[in-house]
């Protein structure tokens, strides 16, 4: 019985990109819910260099950071792929990935700021925003359904949670609201189709929780800054 | 139909040297282009519109974008001949782990040691030591990151290692004297062909940090 054990967090969307991946495929896996301010040794153990969430345990071997998992999830368990097995295509997606890994942390600096300094940090994101509305989701008329076209793969995932979290922390915490539909609707209508996708849908976090929980540690971090 | 390689580069870069040593070891003939950075070719513009960075690699017309990429990529279509990711999941995840460490910390801090005074200086050398350690752990006792021969971690690591002259200078500090089995590894590396004949020469790296100081007006 192979075993599969998920440290993570139902807060984190880097987390829920390696629940997503693993539910996409029908791996069977054991959830160790982590409390990011009282971090278990065991987790400490796995992740010595970053001391972060998520890790993948496999037969008791972690392996860590999102996408780095997800890639070893698509290589170990093969069946409803994430990623294509043309060579030039797994480049696109991968430099996709990398771009959404490098958005990331723009994004939350919205998050972790306010007045002047959240201004520099939301017209970085914005155009960000406007280079995957303009080159990542088709060209010209050429509309995909997902980043890889008709099925969902890891670049979704990868920007997925991203996308997700800025719809719910930014917008409803932050009270900044980065996808206007007008000004993106290739992304809308991405989302849209991501959220769709029934084990997307069924593994998204509790949105007033969040809200909740993220209201909270932004009113600690204004506060403390 | 022949296979046709351009790689858009930029000598004293380490994530160019990557690339060119990967090449290096798969055996393969490539036109190598050198890019002004301050005057961008339009075929860079054209291959990597979103970035407008070098290394490219251009195969067949087609763009490969990001170093790292490029790297797993050259392995992916050229997998006969010196495998550069290990076969086995587990070990490609953790080999990935250290390439993505590389490129998260390694370069930001050594640019610190060298564009930075003062306290900010000492904290950038500081950090560029203890990341340098964790390297050496993960190393161990092999004579490679790869095992007995060069993989992903040590084809991305060694191209730093022609910049320890100009970090050790500007910063006043010694890599060697804090980080002897890094210096072990590096001299392996460089009885490799494929590192010998793609590293550039530290002086020159050296001389080019010396022009980027007086642009930025730090001499």
């Amino acid at each position: 019985m192979e075993e599969v054990k998920l440290h993570g967090n139902c807060f984190s969307p880097f987390s829920c990109r390696v629940t997503w991946a693993l539910k996409l495929k029908g791996i069977p896996f054991e959830n160790i819910e982590e409390d990011l301010s009282n971090k278990s040794p065991l987790l400490l153990q796995y992740n010595p260099v970053n001391k972060q969430i998520p890790v993948l345990v496999h037969v008791g071997k972690p392996i860590c950071e999102s996408m780095i998992i997800l890639e070893y999830i698509e290589e170990t368990w093969p069946q409803n792929p994430l990623l294509p097995t043309d060579p030039f295509e797994r480049v696109v997606a991968r430099f996709w990935i990398k771009f959404a890994e490098e958005m990331g942390p723009t994004m939350w600096m919205m998050f972790r700021t306010s007045g002047e300094e959240q201004e520099k940090f939301k017209k970085e994101s914005l155009e960000m925003l406007k280079t995957i509305e303009e080159m990542a989701l088709g060209v010209g008329d050429h509309e995909k359904k997902f980043f890889g076209g008709d099925q969902i793969s890891l670049v979704d995932l990868a920007f997925g949670a991203h996308a997700h979290w800025l719809l719910e922390v930014i917008e409803k915490v932050v009270g900044v609201k980065l996808l206007e539909d007008h000004k993106f609707p290739r992304l809308h209508a991405w989302i849209q189709n991501f959220k769709q996708v029934p084990v997307i849908n069924q593994n998204l976090p509790d949105s007033d929780q969040m809200v909740l929980t993220f209201k909270r540690n932004r009113e600690r971090l204004l506060a403390s800054s | 139909m022949a296979e046709e390689l351009v790689l858009l580069d930029f000598w004293p870069s380490m994530f160019g040297i990557r690339v060119r040593i990967a090449l290096a070891e798969k055996g393969l003939k490539y036109e190598y282009r050198e890019e002004d950075l301050t005057n961008k070719s339009p075929l860079l513009l054209q291959m990597n519109p979103v970035h407008k960075k070098i290394p490219v690699l251009v195969h067949n017309g087609k763009p490969v974008c990001e170093s790292a990429i490029i790297v797993e990529y050259i392995d992916e279509v050229w997998h006969d001949k010196s495998p550069l990711l290990p076969s086995d999941p587990y070990q490609r995840s953790q080999a990935r782990f250290w390439v993505d460490f590389i490129d998260k910390k390694l370069y930001d801090t050594g640019r610190r040691t060298w564009s930075t005074t003062g306290e900010e200086q000492e904290k950038a050398k500081k950090e560029f030591i203890e990341i340098l350690k964790l390297l050496e752990e993960q190393l161990g006792d092999k004579p490679f990151f790869g095992g007995e021969s060069l993989g992903n971690v040590d084809v991305s690591l060694i191209g730093f290692s022609c910049w320890f002259y100009s970090y050790e200078t500007l910063g006043n500090f010694s890599i060697g004297a804090e980080c002897p089995k890094i210096i072990g590894w590096v001299e392996r590396c460089s009885n490799k062909e494929s590192v010998s004949k793609t590293l550039p020469d530290s002086k020159k790296v050296f001389g080019f940090v010396q022009e980027l100081r007086k642009k930025f007006g730090l001499e």
